[in-house]
């Protein structure tokens, strides 16, 4: 009865209601909206304003692939290694006392270094296996290792891809942990009562429980170092490996004629692999939630 | 049972310090080694701590510093206004936008910061236009980019709370909108408005992307200028920035911590 009586002047509040929203919406159309549509339009623009399809036919450029390429590797690489060794951090401090000391600090750590990107990150990796950093002389005074004998592999992909590692094992704890606290240790017990070796209860009933969320917490990952600029942007000061240096390339230097949206046109490229991989991503944790929620 | 509990018991310790030994070293060293770095020279950390020398040796890394506190709290404040009302407001009166609110709030996780700039350029064209070049005018772009840091923060927040009962009591008592949303729901949303601000001034302090591509200064800008002429001074800021970074996250995961246990 009573919600019956509110209905009537609620509806036409709505009108106004909606007027509270409009600061929010239009703050968010300029900033946000129009510079997606700016992205997404500006990709299939030519110079003279027409609809034109050279920018994103000058993707399959070789140069613009190989960064493509060499993003989508070093992206992988530091994925993987991190969801390894983030899973392994997660189950050492699952084994440990629940709630204990431990936990909370390298929890806490973590939620730091997990954000530690950028040009401090880049910095810090320079002062210990810089040319003159703290290890390479280390090891060169003391071992007699030149650890860039074989040339200088900082300022390339094996170094993006040692550097990532430092951020990616950090958030994979993060993503990682909850799914392994969702393991029971009663589902451990019910196996070993029925027989089961630790090899079949970790590959036939840890391991299937949890593969949706190492998957998917890799595949965050993954999408993670994709997007990744300032590290590699004040690391490399020479040529564009990655695309997010080539869309630097691109809006930094003098625009070549006939590709003024090549930039534009790249960074759709960079939106769909991150769309594409986070979108798989929502499907496994949706999987997640209900085998382990 | 009890003899196989125990030896497992072992071999998950020596697994677990054998794991957080190594990636211990792994962390730590470069940490170690940017303090061992930075104090080759001696002068260097005495100077840091000096702001009046400071600014007068390297005042390209004074105007960042002071650019980014100032980035940092503007951006913050911009976000709690746009987002405290809007979030409680939605949530009150029109709960089918709710999941329209929301997924515009998480975009920005999907469009990294660098395809971000591509499109925010012609927009700042304006905005130099209309407000100048000043680095300030960075905050829209930042309050952008917290947006789905501070949303799920909020709302959170929100929903620990029944919003409407509370709602609906202050106003059958005779209060108005603003009353409602100041001095009812606020005041309970405390903590994840303040989680919320930690999380922007951490997020801002640390960006780099943006401001570097848009000709804008920052502290990482400085940070990385400074790399060019004077290597050891860079690391030292570094780890200094690194240091604020971590005490301000550790504070906010802390203050998180010992909530969640008085539940």
């Amino acid at each position: 009865m009573a919600s019956q009586a509110v209905a009537a002047p609620r509806r036409k509040l709505r009108g106004t209601a909606l007027l509270g929203t409009v600061p929010f919406f239009a703050y968010v159309t300029i900033f946000l909206v129009i510079p997606t549509l700016v992205v997404v339009i500006g990709a299939f623009a030519g110079d003279d304003g027409g609809v034109s399809f050279a920018n994103v036919k000058a993707l399959t450029n070789d140069y613009i692939l190989d960064a493509f390429g060499r993003s989508i590797v070093l992206s992988a690489v530091s994925a993987v290694i991190g969801a390894i060794g983030g899973a392994l951090l997660a189950y050492a401090l699952v084994t440990s006392k629940a709630g204990g000391v431990l936990r909370r600090v390298v929890t806490s750590a973590a939620g730091v270094l997990a954000q530690f990107g950028g040009v401090t990150l880049a910095f810090a990796f320079l002062a210990t296996i810089g040319l003159s950093g703290f290890v390479t002389v280390w090891l060169k005074d003391h071992l007699s290792i030149d650890l860039y004998a074989n040339g200088v592999w900082l300022f390339e992909l094996p170094g993006l891809i040692l550097i990532y590692t430092y951020f990616q094992i950090p958030l994979m704890l993060i993503v990682f942990l909850p799914a392994l606290d969702g393991i029971r240790p009663q589902w451990r017990e019910a196996c070993e009562s029925l027989g089961a070796t630790t090899w079949q209860y970790w590959t036939r009933v840890a391991g299937p429980l949890l593969a949706p969320a190492f998957l998917g917490s890799t595949l965050l990952l993954f999408a993670n170092a994709f997007s990744a600029y300032a590290t590699a942007a004040a690391l490399v000061s020479q040529g564009s490996p990655i695309i997010p240096l080539q869309i630097r390339g691109a809006l930094t230097s003098e625009v070549v004629l006939g590709q003024q949206n090549l930039g534009k046109a790249m960074a759709l490229g960079m939106v769909i692999v991150v769309a594409v991989v986070m979108g798989l991503y929502s499907l496994l944790e949706r999987r997640t939630a209900k085998w382990l929620g | 049972m009890a003899g196989v509990i125990a030896a497992r018991r072992r071999k998950q310790r020596v697994f677990r310090w054998a794991v957080l030994v190594v990636l211990g070293v792994f962390f730590l060293l470069p940490l170690a080694a940017m303090l061992e770095f930075s104090t080759r020279n001696s002068e260097t950390w005495p100077l840091l701590v000096n702001w009046p020398k400071l600014s007068d040796t390297y005042p390209d890394l004074a105007e960042g510093i002071v650019s980014s506190l100032e980035q940092a709290a503007l951006t913050a404040i911009l976000m709690l206004v746009l987002l405290v009302p809007t979030t409680i407001w939605v949530r009150l009166r029109l709960p089918k936008l709710r999941r329209f609110v929301e997924f515009l709030c998480l975009l920005p996780l999907t469009i990294p910061a660098i395809v971000l700039v591509v499109g925010l350029a012609p927009v700042y064209a304006w905005v130099t236009y209309f407000l100048g070049g000043s680095s300030l005018t960075l905050v829209f772009a930042y309050t952008i980019l917290v947006l789905p840091y501070a949303y799920r923060a909020i709302d959170a927040g929100l929903s620990a709370i029944d919003v409407k009962t509370v709602a609906e009591a202050a106003r059958s008592l005779g209060a108005g909108w603003t009353t409602v949303i100041v001095r009812v729901v606020l005041p309970n949303i405390r903590s994840a408005v303040l989680s919320a601000a930690f999380l922007t001034v951490a997020l801002v302090l640390g960006e780099f992307t943006i401001a570097s591509l848009l000709n804008r200064t920052n502290l990482q800008v400085s940070i990385e200028l400074l790399g060019k002429s004077s290597a050891t001074m860079s690391v030292a800021v570094s780890l200094a920035a690194l240091l604020l970074a971590f005490v301000l996250l550790m504070l906010l995961s802390l203050a998180g911590g010992s909530k969640k246990e008085q539940k």
